[in-house]
């Protein structure tokens, strides 16, 4: 068991060192959802005129930092396959610590980066005239974290099926842009779609993720916050809890 | 084919014991039953051609792939049942890099520490230490990424080392350095076996390299044909090996064998035949061949003629190697062991 902790506490503090080192990737990765969040946001803000422009920007802000922190957890998780490739996930999974050990590292190293890549966002909630209270922060990191956590788990578990970084532009356009885009991060998602889409919506893990992050921040939820985060919790153990599977069976 | 120890390793204890160790993998049998035993503090050396089932055997000792029948201990833990236990008695080395290049030398070390369950203190006393053993403890904190392949390759040695494992693995650990670096490599393995008393397996078709070795088990398609110590193999030849280019090759191997009863094989444009007497053999060659000789030289046989002899063919892949082998193949007719 010490063993197992260890392991976990070693791949965590990994990526914590690596990211940390890495300032041109934090910043080029806060770029991207800034750009969605400023001039994405600002320019439709301009075609709801019924809406008025604060009320959007309002709206989409924790979808922003929802798209963040979901980037950075698939993007941390499928780092798994670069380790693959340049040999360094042999290293690890010849270590005398249990394999189930090395996917709760990395699941929980991928959330810890994508929390504080989140987090620099949160940085910005004056800009978007967002202001919240000390234990509203707080709530919206332990949201953060489980939403970094669930969606680590599924990088991973998506990893650990996948030989080599081939499919990983195929990942990004079938599962992480829908993802995204279905999550209601960008636009409201309880009325007017049609059925199929809404149909999506409800699957998506991300909406629930999104809706709770959005009650905590601006309070424009639509589901309860327990059912946001009971499906977040449920989706991250269920992903992880088949990830550390098949690890365990990676020859 | 079951070997046991020979004499020289009679009555030492053993660190790990194969039994009819077997790998299928989609119907191809990659290693097909070998059996063989390594004594503590001896380096055992693999050796064999691309393909003939070392990695795949190595892979099995080391738990990462699982035998298909057979079985294998590695400090009398068993490599199926008890993975945790195997792993924490050996230290490793892959023919592939396996370091994280975005982390520094040191943190590589510390990260591997960790996993392994090094002690704190034990920790900041052992990596000074095996940094200092492979020179590269001017390069600690530089990111492994702006290291040459041959201070990457001392630096996996240097963590394979780290937790004092009771065995080491090295697979192809040589593969692609440098003949300075190869040669660095072999006086750390040295080193270790002598100070550490470091039981090291190992594997290669560097055939010099396997004459550093203890004993040598020769494998190809997944068999072994051959295992004793590189004198002994050697000896099975039997005295010199001659090495002849002719106007002919083929008539003058013709000639041989009907004349005096010797098979001579081709490789390389060169006929190389085993002798008894080579000395007093040489002059009777040159007189009794009709087809004319253009060169000849007598040599010591190396492991590259028992490999000759028991396959029929060289260990190297000619048309990658060939560079390579015409080096080794120089200085192999110069006689001098490197």
């Amino acid at each position: 068991m010490r063993a197992a902790l260890m392991g976990i506490y070693t791949l965590w503090l990994r990526d914590v060192t690596r990211f940390l080192r890495d300032r041109p990737r934090i910043i080029s990765s806060a770029a991207q959802p800034l750009l969605w969040l400023f001039v994405l946001g600002l320019g439709l803000s301009t075609a709801f005129v019924r809406g008025g422009s604060p009320q959007y920007l309002r709206f989409i802000y924790p979808g922003i930092i929802a798209m963040s922190v979901l980037f950075t957890s698939i993007f941390s998780a499928i780092s798994i396959i670069w380790d693959r490739e340049f040999g360094f996930l042999k290293e690890v999974l010849v270590a005398p610590i249990p394999r189930w050990s090395v996917a709760i590292g990395r699941a929980l190293g991928g959330s810890t980066v994508a929390v504080l890549q989140g987090a620099i966002i949160l940085l910005f909630a004056p800009v978007v005239k967002v202001s919240f209270s000390v234990p509203q922060l707080i709530f919206a990191f332990i949201v953060m974290f489980m939403i970094a956590f669930s969606m680590t788990s599924f990088g991973i578990l998506v990893a650990a099926r996948m030989q080599t970084h081939e499919g990983f532009q195929m990942i990004m356009n079938f599962l992480l842009l829908p993802m995204f885009f279905l999550s209601g991060a960008m636009f409201p998602t309880n009325r007017g779609l049609p059925i199929w889409m809404n149909a999506l919506v409800h699957i998506d893990p991300l909406s629930y993720g999104v809706d709770a992050l959005r009650e905590i921040l601006v309070g424009m939820g639509r589901f309860s916050l327990f059912l946001d985060l009971g499906v977040i919790i449920l989706f991250g153990t269920v992903m992880l809890s088949v990830g550390a599977y098949y690890f365990e069976k990676t020859e | 084919m079951k070997y046991k120890i020979t004499n020289y390793w009679q009555g030492s204890k053993t660190i790990i014991e194969v039994d009819e160790l077997k790998k299928e993998y989609n119907g191809l049998t990659a290693v097909k039953g070998v059996s063989f035993d390594v004594g503590r503090g001896e380096i055992f050396g693999f050796l064999g051609p691309n393909g003939a089932g070392k990695t795949t055997t190595i892979s099995m000792l080391c738990t990462l792939l699982r035998p298909t029948a057979g079985h294998a201990t590695v400090n009398g833990f068993d490599v199926a049942r008890d993975k945790l236990a195997v792993r924490r008695s050996i230290g490793l080395v892959f023919q592939d890099p396996s370091l994280d290049e975005r982390l520094t030398a040191v943190e590589n070390l510390r990260f591997h520490a960790m996993i392994y369950g090094v002690p704190k203190a034990d920790r900041d006393k052992r990596i000074p230490v095996v940094l200092e053993l492979v020179e590269l403890e001017g390069r600690q904190n530089d990111l492994v990424r702006t290291f040459s392949g041959g201070m990457k390759r001392r630096l996996e040695l240097a963590r394979g080392l780290l937790h004092q494992p009771k065995m080491l693995f090295l697979d192809e650990p040589t593969l692609g350095l440098d003949p300075q670096t190869r040669h660095h490599i072999w006086e750390y393995v040295h080193q270790l076996k002598i100070e550490e008393g470091l039981s090291i397996f190992l594997t290669t078709h560097y055939m010099d390299e396997a004459e550093n070795c203890d004993r040598v088990a020769i494998i190809d398609h997944g068999q072994l044909i051959a295992m004793d110590t590189p004198e002994n193999l050697k000896e099975e030849i039997g005295g010199e090996v001659i090495m002849l280019s002719t106007r002919d090759n083929r008539a003058a191997a013709d000639e041989i064998q009907n004349k005096f009863a010797l098979k001579a094989v081709e490789v390389n444009g060169e006929l190389s035949l085993q002798v008894a007497d080579g000395n007093h053999f040489m002059p009777r060659l040159i007189k009794g061949l009709e087809t004319e000789v253009a060169s000849i030289s007598l040599r010591k046989p190396t492991l590259e003629d028992v490999f000759l002899k028991l396959t029929g063919r060289r260990i190297r892949d000619e048309k990658i190697e060939g560079i390579e082998q015409e080096r080794t193949r120089r200085r192999q007719r110069g006689g001098r062991k490197v």
